[in-house]
């Protein structure tokens, strides 16, 4: 069976599942459990400033019969005192040494402040840190949290600050919401972090009452931004770790990510995992089903591993990174078309009238007589005019049936260019309408 | 198009012999099970698992397929019960995991048994082997009959490292699985490859042995540290009416066993059939009568339709399948001509007071005797214990109840230290079914661990409901 152990800067873990530094991490009984049903490791629920929370805390978006596709909060960082936390922690670090306990911490922006509150969280035996430079809500308005995250200078300062008296790894959590997360990421890496975690909440709103008028979360009346995770939000997070993990300062820096943002499955993780995070962090899923989620992560990763020979992890991280490219790279050259499975088609025509609405009008419906559908309804079939098709793609995805549309790669003999290498050697075409014309004719492109 | 979406229409002259005998739910595809898995709502403490008599990890197993770790989802179903591929055929699912499921009351329950076939055939397809013998202990079992719960107890005691040598007096293993069960509810290889499965845990089967006959219990007892006796029930008992014994009168196991076992083209059935009880076995002989090609089908039962054994759902698939139902009409005689049955002499019946069951005693209508027309006469009225055998074990102190042999529920040990039981043969209450003989078997297996093993062994058990208790 495979080995699912990692080794994230030093931090040791039976397996890549931590939990994120969220309510699920919020106290020793809660974290014992969730290491007594297999996670791997644990970033504490953020401590340091104190707070007061609200009521009515959570929106969410339910999409037709599913709940929780995506879930905002405007909670703070953990409401109980330092003291209580530190305690709980160094308990549950004596009693699962083996398995990885991060502290996460945020405090206002003074120098003594954080080296203080490191230097008492060292005293726990945690294998790490966690600096929260991401929480976009309730914190940030008092310049803590993506206040600090969003402006690179400080960063890379508290980063420092954090790195003169800390002993052990210190990660830096990330926020999503900058325009370039580059940015950040090199400020931490200059700082000194030994590893990046991505990603925290994005602003959002999450909707309005329409008898009510009220805002979701509705909070006494009113509402107001908060951070959005869970499944929705995993597209973007995914983009955002690429983009870390690819960046070339990151890259020569060697630090490992931990990577967050809508893992709800092992299949999930094994994106994350591919896209380049050592560990993944999970925080809305287990709001949604308990700790108990964590048997088939494992168990579906190491299945998955082993059908595919993977011995240990370090076998796939960031075996899908080399595939991140740019737009002015891709190949201009590659051409698909459309072709429906008509033995699988059940005549919703929906592709007919996606392509036909919303795309280039290259299907024709049919009366093909195809096969005996029945009581011979007459409906009609949807045929794809082949020579027209763009390969845009859209009625393969919109078509209810799998592997019913399927997207073939067909040969033009066009060269395989691209975009950046066109613009160096013939940039005429990339500046001028007619050029670009004269172009196509030339090596065969007709769009419909 | 996927030939289920037909609404079923019962037009046995437009499908063949063999597609009559198919399956009766069509396995699901890949994306029928995601939609049906992403419906379950991971209850915790899920009232489907306390259902379920093997106490299977229900909304784990699912959230597997959600999640496309099917083949952990199959494991997930064998590691509480190794004949998961039967059960998910075979259950009465109706009364069990998808009757308590929560979304039971106001919506439409998880197709729990259908999920489980669709990880079990999973498995299959792929040959998948789930669990090896265990380190050898030293200790060796026997294990009388390869019914489900001779099965299911050799399994479990294999993993655990002992050395089983299961006796089984047929050709082939599988119990009532292989010989009993309608073949369009589990087809025969469905069953031999769970035999084959046992079989590569390291079980010795040795068939076509009787125990009893060729070996007797004594010397098992001498030669083996336990036994565990799992032979089920016998034959269907006499009506003791007369003539019984004409041409054309059949036992209905033996009947169901016909479909099981030979060319269905081979299988003779009347034009107009008598079914006798109303319990699942006649539903199942009366069901398979009509897809056979029978044109009338009845089935003739002393009392009404609410204290009918069949459950619900048999009986209204039954009335689906265009069988006819006779309630308070008693069988008194077998009329024949030149030897073979021509009618069914039968007797109205009333509803009385009370009886010993609790359900209200038939009374006979004096005068009321009509006869039938038929040509054959099926009896289902339940099966006679093995008398022979509980009269053998008698010798070793062990005690029946209601004929049944006596056991300890806890650990299903019989009077006698070294000598366990389980299935039907132990059932004097509750329904007999697969999946209880499949629990019997587990906590024999465990009871017989721990005696042998000591206490100490408690960690690595299966949850059963005995343990639960
Ligand atoms: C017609 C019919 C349909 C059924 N349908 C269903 C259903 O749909 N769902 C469900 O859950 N249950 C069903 N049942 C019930 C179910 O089949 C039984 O409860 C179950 O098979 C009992 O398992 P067992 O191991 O105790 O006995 P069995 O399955 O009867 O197995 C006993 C085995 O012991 C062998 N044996 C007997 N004596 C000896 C001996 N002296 N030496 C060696 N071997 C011996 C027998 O040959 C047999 O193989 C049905 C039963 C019948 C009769
Ligand atoms: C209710 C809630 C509270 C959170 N609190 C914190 C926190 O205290 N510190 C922190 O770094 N991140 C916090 N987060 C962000 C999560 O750690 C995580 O980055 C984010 O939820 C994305 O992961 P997910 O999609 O698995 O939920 C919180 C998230 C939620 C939903
Ligand atoms: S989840 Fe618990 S704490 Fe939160 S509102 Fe419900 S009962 Fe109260």
């Amino acid at each position: 069976m495979a080995n699912l152990e990692i080794d994230f800067c030093g931090i040791k873990s039976p397996n890549p599942f931590w939990l994120a530094s969220a309510p699920p991490a919020n106290s020793g009984y809660q974290v014992q459990k969730a290491f007594e049903q297999g996670w791997g490791g644990a970033v504490w629920k953020t401590i340091g400033a104190p707070v007061m929370n609200v009521c009515n805390r959570y929106g969410t978006i339910d999409y037709k019969g599913s709940k929780i596709i995506g879930l905002n909060n405007v909670e703070l960082i953990s409401d109980r005192p330092v003291d209580v936390n530190l305690r709980e922690i160094a308990e549950v670090k004596r009693n699962f040494p083996n398995n990885a306990v991060i502290v996460s911490v945020m405090v206002e922006s003074k120098k003594e402040a954080w080296q203080e509150i490191i230097k008492r969280s060292e005293d726990t035996g945690c294998d790490g840190f966690e600096l929260n430079f991401g929480c976009p809500h309730g914190m940030s308005e008092r310049g803590m949290g993506s206040a600090m995250g969003q402006v690179p200078e400080y960063t890379c300062m508290v980063t420092e600050w954090v790195m003169e008296v800390a002993t052990k790894p210190v990660i830096v959590k990330l926020t999503p919401n900058i325009t370039d997360i580059g940015f950040p990421a090199r400020s931490a890496i200059k700082g000194g972090a030994s590893a990046l975690s991505l990603i925290n909440t994005i602003n959002s709103i999450m909707g309005v009452d329409l008898d009510s008028f009220e805002i979701k979360p509705n909070v006494g009346g009113k509402g107001g931004h908060g951070g959005y995770a869970g499944p929705a939000v995993k597209p973007i997070a995914l983009h955002l770790l690429s983009s870390v993990a690819s960046d070339p300062e990151v890259l020569k820096s060697g630090v490992p990510i931990s990577g967050m943002g809508g893992i709800e499955t092992w299949r999930d993780a094994v994106e994350f995992m591919l896209l380049g995070s050592t560990s993944v962090q999970v925080c809305t899923a287990v709001m949604h089903w308990g700790f108990r989620i964590v048997e088939d992560m494992i168990d579906g990763m190491s299945n998955w591993m082993d059908e595919r020979g993977f011995k240990t992890c370090n076998d796939f991280i960031g075996k899908s990174l080399p595939r991140i490219s740019n737009f002015g790279d891709f190949d201009l050259g590659f051409q698909t078309v459309a072709r429906i499975n008509h033995d699988k088609c059940i005549q919703c025509n929906l592709c007919y009238i996606a392509c036909n609405d919303a795309a280039h009008q290259c299907i024709d419906l049919h009366d093909m007589k195809l096969k005996d559908v029945g009581n011979g309804n007459g409906r009609m079939f949807p045929v794809v005019r082949e020579k027209d098709c763009v390969g845009c793609d859209l009625c393969s995805v919109v078509c209810p049936v799998d592997d019913c549309i399927s997207m073939v790669e067909i040969e033009t003999g066009r060269p395989h260019t691209t975009w950046n290498e066109l613009s160096k050697k013939r940039p005429e075409i990339t500046q001028e309408w007619d050029k670009m014309e004269a172009y196509r004719d030339e090596v065969g492109i007709h769009i419909h | 198009m996927a030939e289920h979406y037909k609404p079923f229409k019962y037009m046995p002259w437009e499908m063949s012999l063999e597609e009559r005998f198919q399956e009766y739910h069509p396995a699901y595809s890949e994306r029928e099970a995601v939609v049906e898995a992403n419906r379950c709502l991971f209850c915790h403490d899920a009232p489907c698992m306390v259902a379920c008599p093997t106490t299977i990890d229900i909304p784990t197993f699912i959230r597997k397929i959600s999640t496309g770790n099917v083949k952990g989802s199959a494991r997930t179903i064998l590691e509480s019960n190794l004949l998961g591929a039967t059960c998910s055929r075979v259950c009465p699912v109706e009364v069990l995991c998808e009757g308590d499921c929560v979304l039971a009351h106001d919506h439409k329950p998880i197709a729990i048994g259908r999920l489980q076939r669709y990880a079990m055939d999973y498995a299959a397809e792929r040959n998948i082997e789930f669990f090896q013998k265990g380190e050898p202990n030293g200790f060796k079992v026997a294990v009388v009959g390869a019914g489900p719960a001779g099965l299911s107890c050799s399994g479990e005691l294999a993993k655990r490292g002992f050395d089983v040598t299961c006796f089984e007096k047929r050709e082939w293993g599988g119990g009532l699985d292989t010989y009993g069960i309608v073949v369009f509810r589990e087809p025969v290889e469905v069953s031999l490859n769970e035999v084959k499965m046992i079989e590569k845990l390291g079980v010795t089967i040795k068939t076509n042995v009787e125990i009893g006959k060729d070996i007797t219990f004594e010397q098992l007892v001498d030669e083996f540290d336990a036994v565990f006796v799992s032979v089920g029930l016998g034959a269907v008992p006499e009506m003791q009416i007369p003539g019984e014994d004409l041409e054309g009168v059949l036992d209905g196991l033996e009947f169901i066993e016909e479909t099981k076992v030979r060319p269905l083209n081979d299988i003779k059935y009347g034009d107009r059939v008598c079914v006798i009880g109303a319990g699942n076995t006649g539903i199942d002989c009366a069901t398979i009568a009509r897809r056979l090609g029978s044109e009338r089908v009845n089935m003739i039962y002393r009392r009404s339709e609410a204290e009918m054994p069949a459950y619900h759902f048999e009986y209204q698939f039954a009335l689906k399948e265009g069988v006819s139902f006779m309630f308070l009409t008693q069988p008194v005689e077998v009329i024949g001509e030149g030897g073979k049955v021509k009618a069914l002499k039968c007797r109205r019946m009333d509803l009385g007071e009370p009886d010993a069951s609790g359900r209200r005693a038939p009374v006979e209508v004096p005068g009321s005797d009509f006869e039938i027309p038929c040509d054959m006469v099926i009896t289902a009225i339940g099966q006679k214990k093995h008398s022979h055998i509980t009269e053998k074990l008698a010798k070793f102190g062990i005690k029946t109840v209601k004929g049944y042999i006596a056991v300890d529920e806890k650990t299903n040990r019989t009077d006698h230290p070294k000598i366990y039981a389980g299935g039907d043969c132990v059932r004097s209450h509750g329904e007999a079914s697969t999946v209880m003989a499949v629990e019997d078997g587990k906590i024999a297996a465990n009871g017989i661990h721990r005696a042998l093993c000591g206490e100490g062994v408690k960690a690595e058990l299966l949850p059963t409901h005995a343990s639960k208790r």
